[in-house]
């Protein structure tokens, strides 16, 4: 079996599920011939024709607002923003429309689309192509957040994602979108939409994380595990509807917890977790909660960016802390 | 010179102010008297909806509401010319239409007395017809979506749109029509222009002489209309429904009337507007030409003008009583629709306001 990168897999993801079901297409600047500018859509559009792998005009808006009619009209389009700082003019119609169909009509009409965006920073790119603005969406009810942090869960909630009957964001992290290779057999089978994965088991401390900020919290954990201290990482990777049981079990054995992600800090999905944490878990709690996380800045342009990053020193350092307090 | 394009916008007009014929090619349904009549009598029921909402408004029986006064021949135009199979997208105020699509009066006042079921319409085609958009111009992409969809799969369906000449304004409106002419799509986006977006006018809403002359930049056929001569609106709908059935594209329509009331029962239109210019609007209005027409025809008289009246305020009186008698939702229905399932997270929140009502909270 091959073994793929995470762009990979979701292309894999995107041309099984368009073979098994005729409503599933893709629509976007740049999916067809050119196979998207990460090359997500590679190839589709040969194999699928030129409706079902829509090169759009040139208007994130109306990718959204026509996605939201093809799902009215019992498609299943998966729509790409081609980058997330383009995500904007999508905005009204995700939130508007897309995330409220099914309440405002009481389940007459539903929204069953994807919408794909590469998110995040760190791959030297141009002004406004780094954004990571997932708390923008994990505010608004009815959509559910997904971040996929490896080639196997990018297939495997991308499956999910399109089968899903409600409109899922599913940002996918482009500085790790070829950061290494699994295999992933090509079996359709999805992963659940509604749990977090824990990557690593630990005692001491626990690293909570999604997207790209994963390979900076697995290298934290060996660091940290050289330092003879146990870090237990967990991938929210569903961000809305959280699973925060997943990660109170693992607060409630460590008593500690580092929150790690890209994003500003203030009013970040971290915030929520790092609240949640002090309603359910207080008594657990041997330190207060750490986070480690993008700056309230806007992301630099990027010779300097990766100081904006979230770095593994500043995530050991925090878990140290953690250590340090009790 | 070399001219690269050459563009003109045709104005279509059957009925003038006064319900004298202004050409002798009248379409063929026009010439079945007994369906003018239908139309008539539709659009004089709409009127009275109208006027039964505004009463419940003031009497503090519905929350704000968007009258429809003075579009009755545009919204009924719309709804009369469409099939069973094409899906409408409407803004807030295109009762006309909707009624004629099987949209229900106690729907409307549901939704505008504050209970999301009023979007739920029960009656086929409006049950597969897009609920309100209050997010302007927003509906007009859900009805290009929906018209591509009908192209993958080779249905021939028409999605049609309507919006104000403010909406007209808006990006989704143009990304809507590029679209449609982009991949030929059977789109009919009709600009209701009523002179009015709110407090602001029209000739400040866009420098362009005609709105419809906007379809004309994303290649679509684009033609303006009297809005208020319901044959007009009714023949120029047909001609469009009939080029995007068959595979021809999509048209732009500027239906040219006049919102003869406020905006919303919030607004008080005689802050930026005169009497002279209302008084106007009445001159021209669509019932009246309609009426007269069909007097002339001797196929309508007082008699019947008012037993239609009363036929309708008994449907309304009707309706409005099992609106009233509507229970309101049980809590729980604020999270039943949020995902196809209730998520554990959510579950959480819902059994504690659930915990909240049996304390009586």
């Amino acid at each position: 079996m091959a073994q793929i990168t995470l762009i990979e897999a979701v292309t894999q993801a995107l041309a099984y599920e368009m073979a098994h079901d005729d409503s599933v297409m893709v629509l976007g600047e740049d999916v067809g011939v050119n196979g998207g500018v990460f090359r997500a859509t590679q190839g589709l559009q040969e194999k699928f024709g030129e409706l079902r792998v829509l090169d759009t005009p040139l208007d994130e808006t109306t990718i959204a607002g026509v996605t939201v009619g093809l799902a009215v009209q019992g498609m299943k389009p998966v729509a790409e923003a081609q980058f997330e700082g383009f995500i904007y003019p999508m905005m009204e119609q995700i939130a508007c429309h897309a995330a409220r169909m099914r309440n405002r009509t009481r389940g007459r009409l539903t929204v069953p689309a994807v919408f794909r965006a590469p998110w995040g920073g760190g791959i030297r790119a141009p002004e406004h192509h780094s954004e990571a603005n997932e708390h923008l969406f994990t505010n608004i009810p009815g959509l559910r957040v997904v971040m996929p942090s490896s080639p196997a869960r990018a297939y495997g909630l991308l499956l999910a994602a399109i089968r899903d009957p409600d409109p899922v964001m599913f940002f996918e992290p482009k500085r790790i979108y070829r950061q290494y290779k699994e295999e992933v057999p090509d079996d359709g089978e999805a992963l659940p939409l509604d749990v977090c994965f824990v990557l690593r088991d630990g005692t001491d401390v626990t690293l909570v994380t999604w997207g790209a900020q994963v390979k900076e919290a697995l290298e934290a954990a060996d660091e940290l595990a050289a330092q003879g201290i146990s870090a237990e990482v967990i991938d929210v990777a569903t961000l809305t509807p959280l699973d925060f049981d997943t990660i109170a079990e693992s607060v409630q054995k460590t008593g500690r917890c580092v929150i790690v992600h890209e994003a500003p800090k203030t009013a970040g999905f971290g915030a929520e977790i790092a609240a949640r944490l002090a309603e359910e878990c207080m008594y657990d709690l041997l330190a207060p909660v750490e986070r480690v996380t993008g700056f309230d800045t806007h992301i630099p342009l990027f010779r300097l960016e990766m100081k904006y990053m979230p770095s593994v020193e500043r995530v050991v350092d925090a878990a140290k802390r953690t250590l340090a307090a009790s | 010179m070399t001219i690269a394009a050459k563009f003109e916008i045709e104005y279509l007009q059957y009925l003038d102010a006064e319900g004298k014929q202004v050409r002798d090619d009248l379409p063929e349904f026009a010439k079945d008297l007994g369906h003018m009549v239908e139309l008539y009598k539709l659009m004089l029921s709409t009127r009275v909806f109208d006027a039964k909402s505004i009463a419940l408004q003031r009497t503090g029986k519905l929350g704000t509401y968007a009258s429809c006064l003075g579009h009755e021949a545009a919204h009924v135009g719309i709804g009369s010319a469409m099939k069973p199979e094409d899906v409408y997208a409407p803004s807030y105020r295109e009762y006309g239409a909707q009624l004629y699509r099987g949209v229900q009066p106690r729907e409307v006042y549901m939704y505008w007395g504050g209970d999301e079921r009023g979007n739920d319409y029960q009656k086929e085609p409006a049950r597969h017809d897009f609920a309100w958009s209050v997010p302007i111009a927003t509906q007009c992409l859900h009805a290009a979506g929906s018209a591509l969809a009908f192209k993958i799969r080779g249905e021939k369906r028409v999605a049609v749109c309507t919006i104000g000449d403010g909406g007209s304004s808006k990006g989704d409106f143009y990304g809507a029509i590029n679209i449609a002419g982009a991949q030929n799509l059977p789109l009919v986006a009709v600009i209701v222009n009523n002179q009015w977006a709110i407090s602001v006018p029209r000739k400040i809403q866009s420098g362009a002489p005609t709105l419809a002359q906007k379809g004309i930049a994303a290649g679509l056929f684009s033609i303006q209309v009297d809005g208020n001569d319901i044959i007009a609106v009714r023949k120029a709908m047909e001609d469009a429904l009939e080029r995007a059935r068959s595979g021809k594209g999509g048209s732009v329509l500027e239906l040219v009337t006049y919102r003869l009331g406020d905006h919303t029962t919030a607004d008080d239109a005689r802050r930026y507007r005169g009497e002279q210019e209302v008084k106007d609007g009445w001159e021209k209005e669509p019932m009246k030409r309609l009426r007269n027409w069909l007097v002339g025809k001797k196929v309508w008289d007082d008699a019947k003008e008012e037993a239609w009246k009363a036929e309708c305020d008994e449907w309304m009186d009707n309706e409005v009583n099992a609106y009233l008698e509507t229970k309101t939702q049980p809590v729980s229905a604020m999270f039943d629709y949020i995902f196809a399932e209730v998520p554990a997270d959510l579950a959480k929140q819902r059994d504690y306001v659930l915990s909240l009502e049996s304390k009586g909270h």
